[in-house]
């Protein structure tokens, strides 16, 4: 933390900075010391960092170009089925199945791209929409590669980088998934902070004010669309190495509905909204969809009500909200 | 085969005609309010539901109840635009498209937890059962009174629109708020009252539609993206593009799974992707 600035300088005008904060830091300590901590919990505990990968990607389009997607679940399912159908084929290496999934996401997102930076929020909710639902529909019908509604079962991966196996206690699977993560992230993290990271949130402000400075606004919303396609492939290969197994649920729109909750409850374009929402919705689930699926459903849709209407920004909005406000009050 | 094409040429309309009556309001208030609602397909469950007690616990015949799924759904569609749509009118895209969810999730938990999550049951009348023969070609007679009751509902519509004071201040208001405001309309009065009657509208579509589309708790979820789609592919704020919309995709619907089964619901979503990247605004619709 050796960043020259003025101490009066308001944290929001300084430049972007690369380093990882020291509350960054001890979030990722955090997560390290979870998977010693709670041994018994890894299996959850790697459905929450897929989940928060998947998240992320959301949050790339999302949070930082102001893209409304409601069909992300295409890239997930699509990198799911990528990894599970390589992994049955005969090629169960982790690493390469999970790039493979990154390139099949990224082909498909952008394909899609191009229909999405046009036209308005309706019409982009309705395009994803109908990209996600016809990829469902595809592996539903391609029953001989996909499995179709059973499932496709029979995953069996090789120990990553050859050392280590998938157990049934989640160990191998927390750890990955976490090394994946974190590596993405600060993936990311770089991503956002660059001057494409800058203009996408020029774009998200003012889209038309951003053509006038130069910026090729079609070309930087594809670009950022086929990086969070990867992404959210990658998250879903993930998943389907991990619990070795890949439902068509992977495709569905219920999932897509859930990450943009997740997202927006957790606050969206900060990055680390996406991992908490993903944090606190899968716990939250486990414990309220173990007392009744029917609560659960309640509980969400409540939930959903009451932070549009009152807690703008998600948990992170509020806490830095409720910061600003005690730094104000100090002398 | 000529009798065949009629038979899934009739069965298109029919359900053409059910979408469109469902998702009516919800084009005109998209027009009117620019609010992305996907909770609409709640106030034809509401009004499905209306119709299913009131046929099975007070024994009220099938016709008889349609005007309370109106009533039933008009009501809880005021209740909700006075207490929580209004507040989001302003709001960006897609705090309104979380809120509604949240709605849609609530309504699915909620009559899951009085109904049950399986199938409600209908009774239609007699008369209403079995085929009518109509120039060699057997028609169902249900699916002859849906159409009928559609074209009227139609055209009352249409003359509502065309020929009334009210009507007049809805167009005026869909073109311009602002302009229609100053003019003395009350703008917030008639977004309530077009709420309402689009929520009503959709309640008598859920009782019309218990005996093509079903019923049961995930029906605002299940049929979302055909609501939707009438909006979008007719632009919203219109009654002829909905119409329009909707009949082509009933038609494309049914035939599609009825030539092409192996195929599915993918010809349905197929021509909606295609469709929006042509019209990005809608068959009729203006810029949004």
């Amino acid at each position: 933390m050796t960043t020259p600035a003025a101490p009066a300088m308001d944290a929001r005008l300084r430049l972007p900075n690369d380093r990882l904060r020291a509350i960054e830091i001890a979030f990722w300590l955090v997560a390290l010391a979870a998977f010693f901590v709670f041994p018994q919990h890894r299996v959850l505990g790697s459905q929450i960092l897929i989940t928060g990968l998947f998240a992320l990607s959301l949050d790339l389009i999302l949070g930082y170009a102001g893209i409304v997607s409601l069909g992300h679940a295409a890239f997930f399912g699509m990198g799911a089925y990528t990894a599970g159908v390589l992994a049955v084929k005969g090629w169960g290496e982790p690493l390469t199945g999970l790039v493979a999934a990154g390139i099949a996401g990224a082909i498909v997102g952008y394909a899609t791209s191009f229909l999405v930076v046009r036209g308005g929020d309706l019409a982009r909710l309705m395009v994803t929409l109908g990209i996600g639902l016809m990829l469902y529909e595809a592996a539903n019908k391609a029953a001989s590669v996909t499995g179709g509604v059973d499932g496709l079962s029979g995953v069996t991966m090789w120990k990553v980088l050859g050392l280590w196996s998938f157990d049934l206690g989640g160990r191998t699977a927390c750890f990955y998934s976490l090394a994946v993560l974190f590596g993405l992230f600060v993936l990311m993290r770089r991503l956002v902070n660059s001057p494409l990271g800058l203009s996408l949130r020029g774009i998200r402000e003012g889209g038309k004010r951003m053509p006038a400075l130069g910026a090729p606004v079609a070309r930087r919303l594809r670009t950022i669309f086929t990086v969070s396609a990867a992404v959210a492939g990658v998250a879903g290969a993930l998943l389907a190495q991990t619990t070795q197994f890949v439902g068509i649920d992977t495709l569905g729109f219920p999932r897509s509905a859930e990450l943009l909750v997740m997202l927006v409850l957790g606050g969206v374009g900060r990055l680390y909204g996406g991992l908490v929402g993903a944090a606190l919705f899968i716990l939250a689930q486990d414990w309220l969809a173990g007392l009744s699926p029917v609560y659960w459903q309640l509980g969400i849709g409540i939930l959903l009500i009451v932070v549009v209407l009152f807690a703008r920004g998600g948990v992170l909005g509020g806490l830095a909200t409720l910061r600003e406000h005690l730094l104000r009050k100090r002398p | 085969m000529v009798g065949n094409f009629a038979g899934v040429l009739f069965d298109g309309i029919a359900y053409g005609s059910l979408l469109f009556v469902i998702s009516i309001g919800l084009s005109v208030t998209m027009g009117l309010m620019n609010f992305v609602n996907l909770a609409h397909g709640a106030f034809a469950m509401v009004g499905g539901y209306a119709c299913v007690v009131l046929m099975s616990r007070a024994g009220v015949p099938f016709l008889a109840t349609l005007p309370v799924a109106f009533v039933v759904a008009a009501a809880v569609g005021v209740v909700l635009e006075r207490t929580l749509y209004v507040r989001l009118y302003k709001a960006p895209h897609l705090d309104q498209v979380m809120f509604s969810i949240g709605l849609v999730f609530m309504s699915v938990a909620a009559m899951t937890y009085f109904f049950g999550p399986s199938q409600q049951p209908v009774r239609l009348p007699d008369a209403l059962r079995g085929q009518v023969q109509l120039l060699g070609v057997g028609l169902g007679a249900y699916r002859l009174f849906l159409i009928g009751v559609v074209a009227v509902i139609t055209v009352a519509l249409h003359l509502l629109m065309t020929r009334t004071r009210f009507g007049a201040q809805v167009r005026a208001s869909v073109d311009n708020a602002i302009a229609s405001a100053g003019l003395g309309i009350n703008v917030n009065r008639v977004f309530g009252v077009t709420f309402a009657l689009g929520s009503g509208l959709a309640g008598l579509g859920g009782g019309l539609g218990i005996d093509v589309l079903g019923l049961d708790p995930t029906f605002p979820l299940k049929y979302m993206v055909y609501f939707l789609l009438v909006v979008a592919i007719g632009g919203a704020g219109t009654i002829k593009g909905g119409l329009v919309a909707a009949m082509i995709l009933g038609i494309c619907d049914v035939a599609g799974k009825y030539y092409v089964p192996q195929v599915g619901s993918f010809i349905i979503y197929f021509l909606m992707v295609v469709l929006m990247i042509l019209f990005p605004a809608g068959l009729y619709g203006r810029k949004l």
